[in-house]
């Protein structure tokens, strides 16, 4: 169909910009609400689906769903857990480290030698920073990182958090402002 | 933030975990998921909308991959602990600074910046060693490797 052709051709246009700030704050709590959206849009409830399906297969949306908040939920430890991973093989770790449900996030980053030696960063919720502790031992275990250098790196005071909104406009003005291009 | 964990009921948790990827895309998803639940359409919408009021859900809606394009780095800074709150207020006032944590560590303050372009992140980066005295790390992201399925919530 002409619109999928469209879009993987271009990356994100005009109208999914539109699109996903209109459900930054997530889906309206009503019936339908796609229609609902297609509404404020002027599109009809059917290319909004068509839509949101798209920017699932092409990867720009990762999820779409019910997003939790952690901390509210009771996971009140968070750390940053660094690793140095050998180059040839950090690639393998991070796949396999980012697929495990305690990581939240997993991404390569570079060394700043001689002041930072760590390469790959995840995040790591629990209940407490025990519970975190026990996960990055485990993890360890698991992914038999024993010979890989960590530190774990809790977070103790959060001075600027920026609303999920502020973010997501922030990230579309950057996509629009750099054109279509993919 | 309260931790509303144990105001929930099953249903509630049932609503939390199970739809976290692959939301129904179909003009009534709501009563999908009410099917699925073995419940009614306007139950599924009630509780919902308590759990977003109380803070347990964020939404229902995108998580994006991140940096699809334009720039962001990571930062931190080894700033002396009695300097800490002053250099902290310092990053924060910058509209292109979104994070900024204290963690445990000789780097004690990490910050995420987001611009339009690299550029614009060299001239904070710029700014805030010249007003500091202090050389952030500047750690870009690289490659992305989490696989997001949503978190798996531990309700023992």
């Amino acid at each position: 169909m002409g619109l999928k052709d469209a879009q993987t051709r271009r990356g994100v246009d005009a109208t999914d910009v539109a699109l996903l700030q209109s459900i930054e704050d997530g889906l309206p709590l009503v019936t339908d609400p796609y229609r609902e959206i297609g509404r404020r849009l002027g599109l009809s409830e059917g290319e909004v689906m068509a839509r949101l399906w798209l920017l699932q297969s092409s990867g720009i949306i990762k999820r779409f769903g019910v997003v939790v908040r952690h901390r509210e939920l009771g996971y009140r430890a968070n750390a940053m857990v660094v690793w140095d991973i050998r180059d040839e093989d950090v690639s393998e770790s991070g796949a396999r480290l980012g697929s495990q449900d305690c990581v939240t996030l997993c991404y390569r980053r570079p060394r700043r030698l001689p002041q930072w030696r760590y390469n790959l960063f995840t995040m790591i919720h629990g209940r407490d920073r025990e519970a975190v502790l026990r996960h990055v031992d485990r993890l360890i275990e698991k992914l038999e990182l024993h010979d890989a250098p960590h530190e774990v790196l809790f977070s103790r005071r959060r001075f600027k958090k920026r609303g999920a909104r502020y973010s997501t406009e922030k990230a579309i003005a950057v996509i629009t402002s750099s054109g279509r291009g993919s | 933030m309260n931790n509303i964990r144990p105001l929930l009921s099953d249903f509630d948790r049932r609503l939390l975990d199970e739809f976290q990827r692959d939301f129904p895309l179909e003009p009534r998803p709501f009563a999908r998921i009410a099917e699925e639940l073995g419940t009614t359409e306007s139950k599924v919408l009630d509780r919902l909308g308590y759990l977003k009021r109380y803070g347990a859900l964020s939404r229902v809606g995108a998580v994006l991959r991140p940096n699809q394009v334009g720039a962001s780095t990571l930062a931190a800074l080894a700033v002396p602990p009695d300097e800490l709150e002053s250099v902290a207020a310092l990053v924060s006032a910058y509209p292109e600074v979104n994070h900024n944590y204290e963690r445990d560590h000789a780097y004690n303050l990490w910050f995420v910046l987001t611009a339009s372009d690299r550029a614009g992140i060299d001239r904070v980066l710029e700014a805030i060693a010249e007003r500091t005295g202090l050389q952030p790390l500047d750690l870009p992201m690289l490659d992305d490797f989490h696989i997001d399925l949503g978190f798996a919530l531990q309700w023992a």
